[in-house]
């Protein structure tokens, strides 16, 4: 069964593809932080083009005098891929038992693409018309801190003003590298962890969330974000010679923020 | 006893589904069998005795698919699910799903999830694996 991807095409065993796809999956699976706090929809499948928007243009002309005629606007799904080379001798020696494969180039594609992801959703995407959650939100970004207190009174004022925007909870929040890095290692007065004051004031999930700047606490009571999937990540085959298999990683989606108000951000 | 296999009055039964329906009992009974020395294999010390149920449990295994091979030669449709599902690497639930779809002209496709998204997705949606 072949499709898009070629899969069957590469000079790779059946061993060799469960080595590659468990390995993206491990390393995909902790840095893809933005669908782990907005809706998923999907996936739809290598076809699906466009996320519908429920919404209308005017067209200039109709094709008759006395009718009217509006054009239905649609989000087109942007495409992301992340290539990578494997050694054939490393897939030779993985088939004959090697426990030690040198996936390193696909380690890279993988936190590459899930670092993407997460721009184009915290951040945005101009050219693929998403607006990301952060530039869309209508709150003006508050201070993060530098230290353990002002996390946490960061972190409670953006839930506070959250709730006066009336959006409800629970929250979640996505931290970047360095935010996360303070907060786990963290420990307040009384020794309890910083980590589990966070979540108590959130009643949701803390996330690590490489590409992100700063932080963003967002409600998670649905309906507010929505990320369409059309492709989910997966392995392709772009070609191969005598030393190497050249494969990517790819995936197709778009983003939408239905709620501006529900998501602060927090900068470092 | 002798006759469970059948739903239906086996006098109105052609007789190609009456051997049909026969396989089909002998497949559930060797997969009863099969795990019925699993629970046995998982609680005995013995090693003569893990010995021989090994043994016995591998004539269960080659009785399944014997029974199994007959049934999918039997069964063109079930034959070629079959052959979409069985030994292939990855997402089982996706194999099974795209399999049915294809055999059957794909009214599932259009509905399931993924059904576009053939083997090779990595299976990973959303909020899967949090870190919370």
């Amino acid at each position: 069964m072949m499709n898009h991807l070629l899969r069957p095409l590469a000079p790779v065993t059946d061993s060799g593809w469960e080595l590659l796809d468990g390995e993206a999956k491990q390393r995909l699976m902790p840095a893809l932080a933005a669908r782990r706090l907005v809706d998923f929809s999907g996936p739809h499948g290598w076809t699906h083009s466009a996320t519908n928007l429920g919404r209308t243009a005017d067209l200039a002309a109709a094709p008759l005098k006395g009718v009217v005629a509006l054009q239905r606007r649609v989000l087109a799904l942007a495409e992301l891929r992340a290539d990578f080379s494997i050694s054939r001798e490393e897939l030779r020696d993985h088939d004959r038992g090697a426990l030690d494969v040198d996936l390193d180039s696909l380690d890279d594609a993988a936190h590459r693409i899930a670092v993407a992801e997460n721009v184009a959703v915290f951040h945005g995407w101009r050219e693929a018309g998403i607006g990301g959650i952060v530039d869309s939100s209508t709150h003006e970004p508050k201070p993060l801190g530098d230290d353990a207190e002002s996390y946490s009174r960061a972190v409670a004022g953006a839930v506070e003003l959250l709730l006066r925007s009336g959006v409800a909870g629970p929250y979640g929040m996505a931290l970047g590298r360095e935010p996360y890095r303070r907060v786990v290692e963290t420990a307040e007065h009384g020794g309890s962890l910083l980590l589990d004051h966070l979540r108590k004031i959130l009643d949701g999930p803390i996330v690590w969330a490489p590409g992100v700047d700063g932080a963003v606490v967002l409600s998670q009571r649905g309906g507010d974000f929505s990320y369409d999937c059309g492709q989910d990540l997966a392995i392709g085959y772009e070609k191969h010679d005598a030393e190497s298999v050249h494969l990517y990683l790819q995936e197709s989606f778009s983003f939408v923020v239905a709620s501006p108000d529900a998501a602060v951000a927090l900068t470092a | 006893m002798g006759f469970d296999q059948y739903h239906e009055p086996p006098q109105e039964l052609p007789a190609r589904t009456r051997t049909f329906a026969r396989l089909c009992a002998s497949l559930t009974e060797e997969a009863e069998a099969i795990g019925w020395y699993e629970q046995r294999l998982a609680v005995e010390s013995d090693p003569e005795a893990l010995a021989i149920m090994r043994d016995a449990q591998g004539e269960e295994f080659k009785h399944f698919s014997m029974d199994l091979e007959f049934l999918l030669r039997r069964t063109p449709l079930w034959r070629e699910i079959a052959q979409g599902v069985l030994f292939q690497v990855g997402d089982i639930v996706e194999h099974g799903e795209e399999s049915e779809a294809e055999a059957t002209g794909g009214s599932e496709a259009d509905e399931a999830p993924g059904s576009d998204d053939r083997s090779g997705s990595l299976g990973i949606g959303g909020r899967a694996g949090s870190v919370r």
